[in-house]
């Protein structure tokens, strides 16, 4: 003991010191099982190779894209996997293992709209040399419509009777019922076709338990131009050169890595000022941040398209947490909203021009829509110039008038709104604004933000959720998932009105209901001339900004950053942003 | 557990035992003479004497004063959104500290900020440091079972992970707090409650060293021959003795409570969105570092003050405590 | 003392499982939703999200899922993650030596630098010297790292282009040139968890120091005329130190906790990103491993610490 005392601290660092020398040594230097060892990373960066770097701030954790927790993942799976066909920047189709598009004039798409028949490309090979053939694309539909596989795609394989492989290269595609939308499933990120041989056993609950399937969800069998190297969830995907491929001549990079974590504005640093990377995505950044980083001028935004509409939704129930259970039921009317001129007032008191300019910049331009994309659809009619003087004189004519504190108030009661929304820097400047433009006429807003994971979240236990929505106001992006708006524009209908017995979990939740919209919806989803269902979607677009069932502010235009030299990136609304990556090259 | 150590080295054991026997007594003398002179007495009077303390002292107080009557003399409303003058610079008419992104003068936001950061920080600090401090004593002094009790309690808080457990202790209290305190003073309490809830261990720990150490000393060994009772040795005999690490922790905690109060406004825990706190000022501002770097700046530095002059008074309260230095 | 050892350890198991149990709990009652990120896509209704939670298991009450935790501990693969769908275990091996390098390396730095400048800040109080390094201690604590970690990045990394923003996992060392890129990609994180660390513990070092120098056995040392030097690194400083070294040993499981928002910022894909990034999109049973591993390390560095002041301070008695 007495020896031991003497032990001096120096003594007790350096074994601190080995000790964790030892731990590091103790470390496997690769994983044990999971995804494939890994080669040599470094050999990639030797002279002359072709690296082209990536860089995600949400980084990929698995690439099964049916097994997607995020548009990260189904990105990151594109550069390996290809569905039949994908949405170009001008939302056109282009056939990628589809030979061609099929529609009415080809005789691809039935005229009844029950069924489509695609005719795939010859000589496809997988990248393990096996043939790519009509029974992978019928097992990706037998994969995603077991149930217990738990395919986050399901929906997109719902509407679909039966797949059959008329021969090795055509497949015909039976729908339940007439189907506005033929090109719903097998399509875009959505519908990446999966290698039978290698996910067989997988469809069904051993979809993630199986061992072999938790492997091959980690390291995909592709028909795409690059094929995987290695993975390691949640850091860095690492892909060669797919030699199988059916115009390998023209794939211009030997390695892709796409590199994930960290936040939005570093990313951006990243490729316009350092020059890391070659492309990042995603550059989520307030104006006054992102501005200064792009004049750098190493680097050109990829923008296009549309990331979403903002908007700010009203709640047409009554959300006063006085009314207990009762609180944002439908049965509850809205005090305020309820009448069309306060909507009405509220719309033309809000600045988008400001929000816009001073926070968006280069990432969002104001829109009166809640339909901005494809261009088709995006409706002339719609007006939403800022109005003070006649949102003032609106309230003054619903009755609610100025009080003694500037406030205004109808029958004892006060014109005070609970405006929430998520964490999000842009979305704080957003709400302050909106809180100072409402003051402006006389309403009070109490502002309150969520957790992102909170309010997106739907758990039917927290009081938090934009579905629950106990706010009188709310807001954030949202927009369609194909050209075709039928489950975006089914959050408007009164059979989808979010209330307790429904766990709040229908879609409307705004609880907004129009049997004159419903109507029209109705004569949407059967109309399957492409021209006049684009007419129906500005007509379903004006009725709601005319009823102001919804404030659009703010078209979202997200755009990614890419090296000058680099060629090849565009911004997709309706695909992933690395749809054409065979493509990308140096220039 | 410093003073703890004085006699450790067995070369000068007996000349330092010596002078510490001294000193209890007089410790003890001092204790039952019954004069007016008491510990804190004393400790107020060479506080004052304490040159860098009072520095401490009179930057916190002119801080206090300032974020309580700064808005009555500096009449630009911290809502107020200025169009024209977006992200401008210090010394621009009408915006003495310029203005963020959406021209929300940033002089006036710190005015607001001041008073409830200042707040956080103190009363935050004295949550954590007193309940780390009683922890750390009890379990230092009586060791056994309730030692083994309260410090794996201490492990167990020391583990959990802090932001599943900030939004779950909102989503359980924060409608009933505020229904009965009401909003302001409901959120006030929780976000303090919180942040000392989950800083308390690092002082807990500390304590309980020095406790573990002190408690085998001559003059609590005295003390406890004499018939002082526990709780009197506890606080009046030991925790002066561990006071300079507690100090340190705490003012540590002080900026990690500002800091930590951004955190929890954050996750919408703490308070609304709008209301300028100094670690929210910081937070936000931080993203312009580039285009604006005083936005970050004068938030930063002002916590900095606040951290550091709480040290210099902690020096001095260390000082003003410490039984060696008594006349 | 060896008996004190082993029924301290023999306690820890059932204080594990306690532990363990609590853990769970919270993060299971804790609000938050693993799908949260396609909450208002049209294409990913209700209905599949409710799939996806019965596949994943969560639609099960929670104290079930506990026992099914515990089974999958004990059988070494710790569950399996929301997020890659495979089991956790592999993610924890990826993730741990990035960790290990950057913050490690740090924390042996900060202890390095910490204890020198504590000792001549206490030895020369009020100094130049020490007016300096306590300025640069109270803003290593009172700025946080995100603010630090940018600052630097901004200066070193995008104004000088002296060290990378982006870290590189695959990067293997093989060469000296491997090697000179892997200290550069280390140098900003390893500086921003450096200037945190350091400043805490020159600010424990310093006071402990100065509670020892104006003791008797310090004059006593003096007066048998023995060299200021040597007074102040065989007395002062190994008295002074046995504080510290509790301090350091308790802080041992921050090490691999990782360096949340350090690691974020600079992409060092270590246990502290994985865990923010768990935490972001409810991984459960990703936190839950975490935080287990943590709980453990604490525990057991808790008992070093106490071993450790037992050994080095005679006073401190266990029974």
């Amino acid at each position: 003991m007495r020896k031991l005392r003497k032990l001096s601290a120096f003594h007790a660092i350096s074994l601190i010191a080995l000790l964790s020398m030892v731990i590091t040594a103790c470390v496997p230097a690769t994983a044990p099982g999971g995804a494939p060892a890994a080669a040599t990373p470094a050999a990639a960066a030797e002279a002359g190779s072709k690296v082209l770097k990536i860089l995600y701030w949400q980084a990929p954790t698995i690439l099964n894209p049916h097994q997607a927790t995020g548009t990260k993942d189904f990105d990151a799976a594109s550069v390996i996997l290809e569905p039949l066909a994908r949405y170009s920047e001008k939302d056109e189709l282009i056939p990628y293992l589809a030979a061609e598009i099929p529609t009415l004039e080809n005789g691809g798409v039935a005229k009844d709209g029950l069924s489509v028949t695609w005719k795939l490309k010859t000589g496809v090979k997988w990248s393990d040399g096996s043939d790519f053939t009509a029974d992978d694309v019928v097992f990706t539909y037998t994969y995603c419509s077991t149930k217990e596989t738990a395919c986050v795609n399901t929906a997109n394989y719902d509407p679909i009777k039966t797949v059959e492989a008329v021969d090795p290269n055509t497949v015909k595609i039976t729908w339940k019922e007439t189907n506005p939308d033929p090109y719903v499933s097998f399509v875009s990120y959505t519908g990446m076709i999966i290698q039978k041989k290698q996910f067989e056993k997988c469809a069904g609950a051993t979809a993630i338990t199986d061992k072999d399937c938790q492997a091959a969800n980690l390291a995909p069998i592709g028909t795409g131009a690059y094929k995987l190297k290695e993975f390691k969830p949640g850091d860095v995907v690492t892909y060669v050169r797919n030699e199988a491929y059916r115009d390998v001549a023209n794939v211009y990079f030997d390695t892709v890595e796409i590199k994930g974590g960290g936040d939005a504005t570093s990313a951006a640093r990243a490729v316009c000022e350092t020059g890391e990377v070659d492309y990042a995505w995603n550059l989520q950044v307030q104006k006054a941040v992102l501005e200064p980083i792009l004049a750098a001028g190493k680097c050109d935004a990829v923008a296009g398209g549309s990331f979403g509409v903002e908007r700010l939704e009203l709640n047409f129930s009554n959300p006063d947490p006085a009314l207990g259970d009762k609180r944002s039921e439908p049965d509850q009317p809205h005090p305020a909203f309820s009448d069309l001129r306060v909507r009405q007032a509220i719309n033309k008191a809000i600045d988008r021009k400001a929000i816009a300019d001073q926070l968006y910049g280069p990432t969002g331009s104001p829109t009166c829509n809640i339909m901005v994309s494809p261009v088709a659809v995006n409706s002339p009619n719609t007006k939403c110039d800022r109005d003070v003087e006649g949102a003032k004189k609106l309230l003054d004519e619903a009755g609610w008038t100025v009080g003694s504190d500037g406030i205004r108030e109808k029958d004892g009661k006060k014109l005070e709104l609970l405006y929430q929304t998520s964490i999000n820097p842009l979305r704080q400047g957003e709400q302050a604004i909106i809180k100072a433009n409402l003051a402006e006429v006389g309403i009070t807003a109490n502002l309150k933000s969520v957790d992102a994971g909170v309010f997106f979240g739907g758990d039917p236990g927290n009081p938090d959720t934009l579905n629950k929505f106990y706010a009188d106001l709310q807001m954030f992006t949202n927009s369609p998932s194909s050209p075709v708006a039928i489950g975006y524009l089914s959050g408007w209908l009164c059979s989808k009105v979010d209330s307790a017995e429904n766990k709040w979990q229908a879609g409307n939740d705004q609880r907004y209901c129009n049997k004159d919209f419903d109507a029209l919806y109705a004569k949407f989803v059967s109309e399957l001339d492409p021209a006049k269902s684009n007419e129906l979607a500005i007509q379903l677009n004006d009725f709601l900004i005319n009823d102001v069932a919804v404030i659009p502010l703010i078209n979202r235009v997200t755009p990614s950053g890419k090296l000058k030299n680099l060629e090849g990136p565009t911004y997709n609304t309706f695909d992933s942003n690395l749809w054409n990556i065979a493509t990308w090259k140096r220039n | 557990m410093t003073q703890a150590n004085q006699a450790i080295n067995p070369r000068v054991t007996s000349p330092a035992e010596a002078r510490i026997q001294q000193q209890s007594a007089a410790d003890l003398a001092s204790v039952l003479s019954k004069k007016p002179r008491t510990l804190w007495g004393d400790a107020w009077r060479r506080f004052r004497h304490h040159r860098v303390a009072m520095i401490g002292a009179t930057v916190l107080l002119i801080f206090i004063i300032a974020s309580i009557f700064g808005p009555i003399l500096y009449k630009v409303n911290p809502e107020a959104l200025d169009a024209v003058n977006l992200l401008s610079k210090p010394l621009t008419p009408g915006h003495l500290l310029g203005t963020d992104e959406i021209g929300h003068d940033l002089l006036a936001r710190a005015f607001f900020g001041g008073r409830i950061s200042i707040a956080v920080g103190f009363v935050a600090m004295l949550i954590a440091v007193s309940l780390g401090s009683l922890v750390g004593a009890l379990a230092g002094f009586f060791g056994g079972k309730l030692d083994q009790l309260l410090m794996r309690t201490t492990d167990l808080f020391l583990s959990l992970p802090q932001l599943p457990l900030l939004l779950l202790t909102v989503y359980l209290f924060r409608d009933p707090v505020t229904k009965a305190l009401g909003p302001e003073k409901g959120i006030f309490i929780i976000v303090v409650v919180m942040i000392g809830a989950l800083a308390w261990m690092s002082t807990a720990r500390i304590v309980r060293a020095s406790f573990l150490s002190l408690k085998r000393k001559e003059f609590v060994e005295a003390a406890v021959g004499l018939g002082v009772n526990e709780r009197s040795i506890m606080f009046r005999h030991i925790l002066p003795n561990a006071l300079s690490p507690i100090i340190v922790a705490a003012t540590l905690e002080v900026g990690n409570a500002i800091i930590t109060e951004s955190t929890l406004s954050f996750l919408g825990v703490g308070f609304p969105p709008d209301t300028p706190t100094w670690g929210r000022l910081v937070t936000d501002g931080s993203q312009f570092l580039q285009a604006a770097p005083w936005l970050a700046i004068v938030p930063g530095v002002l916590i900095f003050l606040t951290v550091l002059s709480i040290n210099f008074m902690g020096d001095g309260l260390r000082d003003a405590l410490d039984p060696r230095q008594r006349q | 003392m060896s008996q004190y050892i082993l029924r301290r350890v023999l306690i820890s198991i059932p204080t594990l499982l306690v532990i363990s149990f609590i853990i769970f709990a919270v993060l299971a009652l804790a609000p938050g939703d693993p799908l949260a990120q396609f909450a208002v896509n049209p294409a990913i209704p209700e209905s599949t999200r409710q799939l996806i939670r019965q596949q994943l298991g969560i639609d099960q009450p929670w104290h079930i899922r506990y026992v099914k935790w515990v089974i999958a501990m004990f059988q070494g693969n710790w569950g399996f993650s929301f997020q890659t769908k495979a089991p956790v275990i592999d993610l924890i091996w990826q993730r741990l030596p990035q960790t290990l390098q950057v913050v490690g390396v740090a924390y042996i730095l900060a202890i390095l630098l910490a204890i020198p400048i504590g000792i001549i800040s206490a030895v020369r109080q009020y100094s130049f010297f020490d007016q300096v390094a306590t300025f640069f201690a109270f803003i290593g604590f009172s700025v946080p790292s995100f603010f630090t970690g940018l600052l630097l990045m901004l200066v070193f990394a995008i104004g000088l282009h002296w060290f990378p923003i982006v870290y590189s996992s695959t990067l293997e060392i093989t060469n000296w040139s491997s090697f000179v890129l892997q200290i550069r990609q280390m140098t900003l994180p390893v500086a921003v968890l450096v200037v945190q660390q350091t400043a805490a513990l020159t600010r424990f070092m310093r006071s402990s120091m100065l509670d020892n120098l104006p003791l008797e056995y310090v004059r006593t040392a003096r007066a048998k005329g023995l060299a200021e030097r040597v007074v102040v690194l065989r007395h002062v400083v190994t008295n002074s130190l046995i504080p510290v070294v509790t301090l350091i040993a308790l802080g041992i499981p921050t090490i691999f906790a990782g360096a949340i928002i350090t690691e974020n910022l600079f992409r060092v894909n270590g246990l502290g990103q994985l865990l923010i990034t768990a935490i972001q999109n409810s991984d459960t049973p990703v936190v839950m491993a975490l935080t287990f591993i943590f709980a453990v390390l604490t525990v057991t560095f808790n008992l070093v610490a106490d071993v450790l002041y037992g050994v080095l301070d005679p006073r401190v008695r266990y029974n």
